[in-house]
């Protein structure tokens, strides 16, 4: 039975240790990476630390994806805050003989590149920081504190509401109000119900799910788990393309982990709360990251979707039968566990910076009151008409009308797209109509 | 096309049958668990046969119909042999912009390979992916599962003349 003091303890023997290292090596062993032979890298580094004596200072270990996957592979000395990049397997001895001294120019990245420094990472904060293989890092990143703690200090319907007042909505394109979601489910009859987590990523160029799963796999763990408790469920899926190999075998891991831990299973933390995670692989089919469809595909059936309602998070299905499931976007569940635990004031500014892919908007010193109704900075905050807005006139030329009629229609939808950047706030209009 | 009916001797329960029935027995046997048997089938016995389908189905007690339909519905099933070696050429939109048509067509002129095929001598297969997740490295191939980054097409023609040539000894 895990509490919070055994949680705290491991984080700070993990951070003891790590402290106690001289120079940490940190070489990226995600997907992109380590299709350009960055597991080479790593054993190389780790046989010119061995050459050269240096055991005792440096440790070499294998880290989540660090974002720039064009320039991999990358390998970062995590204090001396150096990042090389395009490292081949002969530079290794260079870099092991650097350390301490003067970096390697040749290969040497730029960490104060605009591409990091206007970065402010929300759900990816652990990759590329963490080795994703060991579950003692995340617990010293503070992972898992936010289930424990919720588990043993909120009720779920309390959950609901923090996860309603942070304003939290759907990753998964249609931007849905997660707490409406979750609270539907919470008071649905079902005596079963399902959590969900969709990590079927079929549309071309997206490889957030993949960044996470492979880089940071107990975060949507813990996600489910927080998800479950709120809503009332007792079994997990996570659905995942099998053209993601690595990912698959990092959750496998994960889950072993965690339930050794005690951290799911039966009576998590000593409470009467259960929550087990289970797999499902993807088969290549796109549609299948369609709701409806992808619980066909959960439940062993032809991905096909099927018209609604009744809507899946109160459905009665075949095999998964008097249950009631809630399917969330795996950025969804990810998102939630770093809401959890930052509170949900925090978390009221994700919001705002809409999709993950543009977090430093978050930070952007426009208050969102003084925003336009598309969301950009043009301070015609009281403007209707989409052609007086850049953005807007930008975003969708040829669809003036859309947002004015359904402005007048729906005034509480107006206020929750003010909020949204630009590209989002567009796109949800065009759910609206 | 549906698979023709059993004809007196089932396929033999070998080693590579187990593993299939590991992957059921975790999951108890229940009729959700078909996506996964059919993985570890694919897995263990490179395609899926009428006879892995047929005992699948007698395993997990669901109508051959829908094994049937769910093994064809589903991109990664693949009903007939493969070759040795699998050539997956990423055709997604980064992939297609950074010339993976360009190796489709030298694998096409030299090999006489499209997307589907198998070389005659059963060695190489080729398919084609949309957007393997890797568009930063394109083009890109999964070569016998390995993500292979920035290709040329000539790259991949010494591959695939390398895998044919095993086949000499
Ligand atoms: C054709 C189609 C494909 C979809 N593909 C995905 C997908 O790959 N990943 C995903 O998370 N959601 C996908 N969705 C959206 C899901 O149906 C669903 O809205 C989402 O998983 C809900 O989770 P959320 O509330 O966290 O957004 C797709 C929807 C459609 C119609
Ligand atoms: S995979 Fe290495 S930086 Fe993304
Ligand atoms: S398009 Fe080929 S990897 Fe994305």
């Amino acid at each position: 039975m895990i509490s919070i003091e055994d949680l705290s303890q491991i984080s700070q023997a993990e951070r003891e240790a790590r402290d106690a290292v001289g120079h940490q090596i940190n070489v990226c062993v995600a997907a992109s990476c380590l299709s350009l032979q960055s597991d080479k890298v790593k054993e190389e580094l780790e046989k010119a630390v061995e050459a050269k004596g240096k055991k005792d200072c440096c440790k070499v270990r294998g880290v989540g994806c660090m974002g720039l996957c064009a320039a991999g592979p990358l390998v970062a000395v995590e204090k001396e805050k150096v990042l090389y990049q395009g490292v081949a397997p002969e530079d290794a001895s260079a870099i092991v003989d650097a350390l301490g001294g003067e970096p390697v120019a040749r290969i040497q990245g730029d960490l104060e590149a605009p591409f990091f420094a206007r970065q402010q990472k929300i759900v990816l904060e652990n990759c590329g920081r963490i080795d994703p293989e060991r579950i003692e890092e995340y617990i010293a990143a503070d992972g898992y504190l936010a289930l424990i703690d919720t588990l043993t200090a909120m009720t779920p319907i309390g959950v609901v509401q923090q996860v309603t007042r942070s304003g939290l909505r759907g990753r998964g394109g249609a931007g849905y109000p997660t707490g409406l979601k979750w609270a539907t489910v919470n008071k649905s009859q079902g005596t079963r119900k399902f959590v969900i987590c969709n990590g079927d990523e079929g549309d071309p160029g997206a490889f957030m799910d993949r960044a996470v799963l492979e880089s940071d796999p107990h975060r949507i763990l813990e996600g489910m788990a927080l998800a479950g408790y709120a809503v009332g469920a007792q079994q997990g899926f996570v659905y995942v393309r099998a053209e993601y190999p690595l990912a698959i075998k990092r959750l496998k891991l994960a889950i072993k982990q965690a339930e050794k831990m005690g951290l799911l299973g039966a009576n998590i933390g000593g409470t009467t709360f259960s929550f087990n995670v289970d797999i499902r692989l993807g088969a290549g089919a796109f549609v299948c990251g369609e709701e409806t469809a992808l619980i066909a595909s959960v439940e062993g059936g032809r991905g096909t979707p099927r018209p609604r309602p009744p809507y899946p998070r109160s459905r009665v299905s075949g095999a998964i039968r008097r249950s009631s499931t809630t399917s969330r976007r795996s950025p969804t569940s990810r998102r939630f566990s770093a809401t959890a635990r930052s509170g949900s004031r925090r978390s009221a500014r994700p919001r705002a910076a809409g999709r993950r892919s543009s977090p430093s908007r978050a930070q952007s010193p426009t208050p969102a009151s003084s925003r336009c109704r598309w969301g950009c900075r043009c301070a015609r905050s009281s403007s209707t008409s989409a052609a007086a807005c850049p953005t807007a006139r930008r975003s969708r030329p040829s669809r003036r009308a859309v947002p004015r009629a359904a402005a007048s229609r729906n005034r509480a939808s107006t206020c929750r797209a003010t909020t949204s950047p630009s590209r989002s706030s567009a796109r949800s209009w065009g759910r609206a109509e | 096309m549906t698979p023709e009916p059993a004809k007196g001797a089932p396929a033999p329960k070998d080693n590579r049958w187990r593993l299939v029935e590991a992957t059921m027995r975790r999951h108890g046997h229940k009729s959700h668990a078909l996506i996964e048997a059919l993985h570890s089938a694919q897995e263990a016995y490179g395609f899926l046969e009428n006879d892995v389908l047929r005992m699948v189905a007698t395993e997990l007690r669901i109508p051959l119909s829908k094994v049937y339909g769910v093994a064809t519905f589903y991109n990664f099933f693949t009903l007939k042999p493969q070759g040795r070696h699998t050539c997956v050429v990423c055709t997604g939109t980064a992939c297609y912009i950074k010339g993976a048509d360009q190796i489709m067509n030298v694998l096409e002129k030299k090999f006489d390979l499209k997307s589907g095929t198998t070389s005659p001598d059963g060695q190489v297969s080729v398919l084609t992916a949309r957007c393997i997740g890797s568009c930063g490295l394109a083009p890109a191939a999964v070569l016998d599962g390995a993500v292979a980054a920035k290709l040329t097409p000539a790259q991949v023609v010494a591959k695939v003349e390398e895998w044919m040539s095993h086949d000499q000894h």
